[in-house]
């Protein structure tokens, strides 16, 4: 394999890779704060294209997706005020049903607003054939976009969680509920703050990738399942970790069709889950003393 | 005493809802006829054919039906889900009693109440390509959509006289994207064309740089064939010119409408496809046989629904024409109605012009297709 061809499957596999980052990073921090897995996570990409896509008759580009990301925020605020929030002690089992439930939700109404035809954001730089050159290899602008606001994403929320008295509040909370609300910290507030965080996120990854993948009403689906075997390979609730398994996974898919048939890809991907998962059930990166404290 | 009364109430209701099938019956002369079409769904063929079929029966209703005989049109939505196909197919047969199902909108949902439509004896008209539908022919089962064989071959007599002669082929992995891998892989022989890579891709993947690098990587191939109905096509065509490949690229007639274009963006110029005629029907000659039907249905369905006629809206129309001048000729009887399907000739639909027999139950060939491009996004005839 020369060395052009090597870097399109590479960046190939970061693109999808840091797509399933961000998905996982927002399963991590809804899972840090509240122990919940939200399955909803993967309708907040496809809301942050859908509503992008809808503003952007109305407003530039750069307006269109500010709009998209505040609303799906706003939507994630709403979930978690009207469905999660009243619960009190909620087992996993039914916090799953719950957001598996909203999920279902979420697709049924987008469905009904923006019905079944797939859209798609325009590409925001140049158009569906412009091709740079980097490094010897030729790859759609759009490539870099998405990976340049990922990786501004998973930095940003990083400075967050390591800097801000908020994100310290944050990480308090997921660490010891109790303490961090004897601390005086509102716990319900940081709940829907996490929800809101992720949601945006979600969003803004759903709207970048929107050009090259195309938006439609149960795209959210398979990127949740996606998403999610990433945050289990990484080691449920560590950000960090959830970035390089991402990469890991995208980069391995990418190379695997060189030598398997493509119909084979979905598959190798969850090989891979499946054998972590019976070696290191905590993940790559998760250590095995907190997994077993972890109830989930 | 209160227990006879009880009982002659219940005897009296099981009665009247006995005698309602018959009191239905007697009272409307109309022929009910189902459709299973993809409305929802990932592809954007159900939705122009359910609109083709409500408006055909609307004006077909209005003038007062056939003979006297109103249609009463059932569309049920599969979402292009085969199974989904099967249960609504046994709806219509036994609870609605149609007449005729039209439809599926999808090779694979065809396949699976082939056997249905057959031992129910019910005339079957699909809006599916691919040829295992009607080879080994069903009696009660045709299609109207060109033979995938054909648009294969239209395809490879193109190729031959541009020396194309090592390809690679990327397909679907639905029923119709398998169907015509099969048929290039089997075909190309014939015309000296050797098939480098086949690949198949999920029809709901949304990034196909992958495999577009391990094309790329396999310097002797001189053309792609892309065979999809699902949107996924308009992927692969992007993620190639991205990679700064110029190859030609080839789809199949399922690339006829024109969102599959809009959504692949000024990737899609330049690819070349076998398609009916409807697609350019206002460039055609004046005398050309198809020509009044079709600019006449684009006409309607263009001014009606404000959005692009696609041959899948096409197949619906000839479907329910045939359906129609068949009951017009036969009476609303099914064996009478299907032998006069079998025995149509020379019936002018915007597919091609139709010939059924009993061993062929599409009715199109080769000069169903005409060889359409895309140019600045709009569909044009390919002048070679």
């Amino acid at each position: 394999m020369d060395s052009s061809l090597f870097l399109q499957y590479l960046f190939a596999g970061i693109t999808y890779g840091i797509i399933y980052a961000i998905v996982a990073i927002g399963f991590n921090i809804i899972y840090n704060t509240t122990g919940i897995i939200n399955f909803a996570q993967g309708e907040f990409l496809m809301l942050g294209g859908m509503i992008s896509i809808s503003m952007l008759q109305f407003m530039p580009l750069p307006l269109a997706i500010a709009v998209a990301v505040l609303v799906t925020m706003l939507i994630g605020a709403l979930i978690e005020m009207v469905f999660i929030r009243w619960i009190n002690n909620p087992s996993v089992l039914r916090m799953v049903v719950i957001t598996i439930g909203i999920s279902i939700l979420i697709r049924e109404a987008a469905l009904h607003v923006w019905g079944e035809s797939v859209r798609a954001l325009p590409y925001f730089i140049g158009s569906a054939v412009t091709s740079i050159a980097v490094f010897g290899t030729r790859i759609s602008p759009q490539v870099l976009i998405v990976i340049g606001a990922c990786s501004i994403m998973v930095l940003g929320l990083s400075l967050f969680f390591r800097y801000t008295s908020l994100g310290r509040e944050m990480r308090a909370c997921s660490a010891n509920r109790r303490a961090a609300t004897l601390c005086g910290i509102n716990v319900k507030n940081k709940v829907t703050l996490s929800f809101m965080l992720s949601a945006g996120i979600g969003a803004l990854a759903g709207a970048v990738m929107s050009p090259i993948t195309y938006t439609q009403y149960d795209n959210g689906t398979g990127l949740a399942i996606k998403g999610f075997t990433v945050a289990i390979l990484g080691g449920l609730g560590n950000s960090l970790a959830a970035v390089a398994a991402g990469l890991i996974l995208g980069i391995i898919e990418a190379f695997s069709v060189s030598f398997l048939p493509l119909a084979f890809q979905d598959a190798v991907a969850i090989t891979i889950l499946l054998i972590i998962l019976f070696l290191r059930p905590h993940g790559l990166f998760g250590s095995s003393e907190a997994a077993r404290l972890k109830e989930f | 005493m209160k227990n006879m009364f009880k009982k002659a109430i219940v005897a009296v209701a099981a009665a009247g809802m006995l005698a309602l099938p018959a009191l239905q019956a007697a009272v409307a002369d109309t022929i009910t006829v189902g459709a299973i079409l993809a409305e929802t769904g990932p592809s954007f063929l159900g939705v122009p054919e359910a609109n083709t079929l409500r408006m055909l029966t609307e004006e077909l209703n209005a003038r007062g039906g056939i003979n006297g005989n109103t249609i009463e049109l059932i569309v049920k939505d599969s979402g292009g889900n085969p199974e989904k196909a099967i249960s609504f197919a046994k709806q219509l047969i036994e609870e609605n009693k149609v007449f005729a199902i039209i439809g599926p909108s999808t090779s694979g949902e065809t396949m699976k109440i082939k056997n249905i439509a057959e031992q129910t004896e019910t005339i079957l008209i699909s809006c599916a390509a691919a040829e295992v539908i009607v080879n080994p022919v069903a009696k009660w089962v045709f299609k109207t959509p060109q033979m995938d064989s054909d648009a294969v071959k239209k395809i490879y007599m193109e190729m031959n006289r541009q020396n194309i002669a090592k390809i690679a082929v990327v397909a679907g992995n639905t029923g119709f994207g398998k169907a015509g891998k099969d048929q290039l892989l089997q075909i190309a022989p014939e015309f000296g064309i050797e098939v480098v890579i086949s690949e198949v891709y999920d029809k709901d993947a949304t990034d196909l740089s992958a495999v577009v690098a391990k094309l790329m990587a396999n310097k002797d191939i001189q053309a792609v064939v892309n065979w999809s109905i699902v949107p996924a096509q308009s992927i692969i065509i992007k993620n190639i010119r991205q990679a700064g490949w110029d190859v030609p690229i080839f789809q199949s007639h399922g690339f006829g409408n024109i969102k599959f274009v809009q959504a692949a963006g000024d990737a899609a110029d330049g690819t070349i496809f076998p398609a009916g005629r409807l697609l350019v029907a206002d460039v055609l000659p004046d005398d050309h046989p198809q020509k009044e039907v079709l600019v006449k249905y684009k006409n309607d369905y263009e001014s009606r629904f404000k959005e692009d006629v696609s041959t899948f809206g096409g197949h619906a129309y000839d479907a329910f024409m045939i359906l129609v001048q068949a009951i017009a000729e036969a009476g609303p009887d099914k064996a009478k109605v299907r032998d006069a399907i079998e025995n149509m000739k020379g019936f002018v639909g915007t597919g091609g012009i139709f010939n059924f027999s009993p061993e062929d139950h599409t009715g199109l060939g080769l000069d169903g297709f005409e060889l359409i491009t895309v140019k600045d996004g709009k569909f044009a005839l390919y002048m070679n």
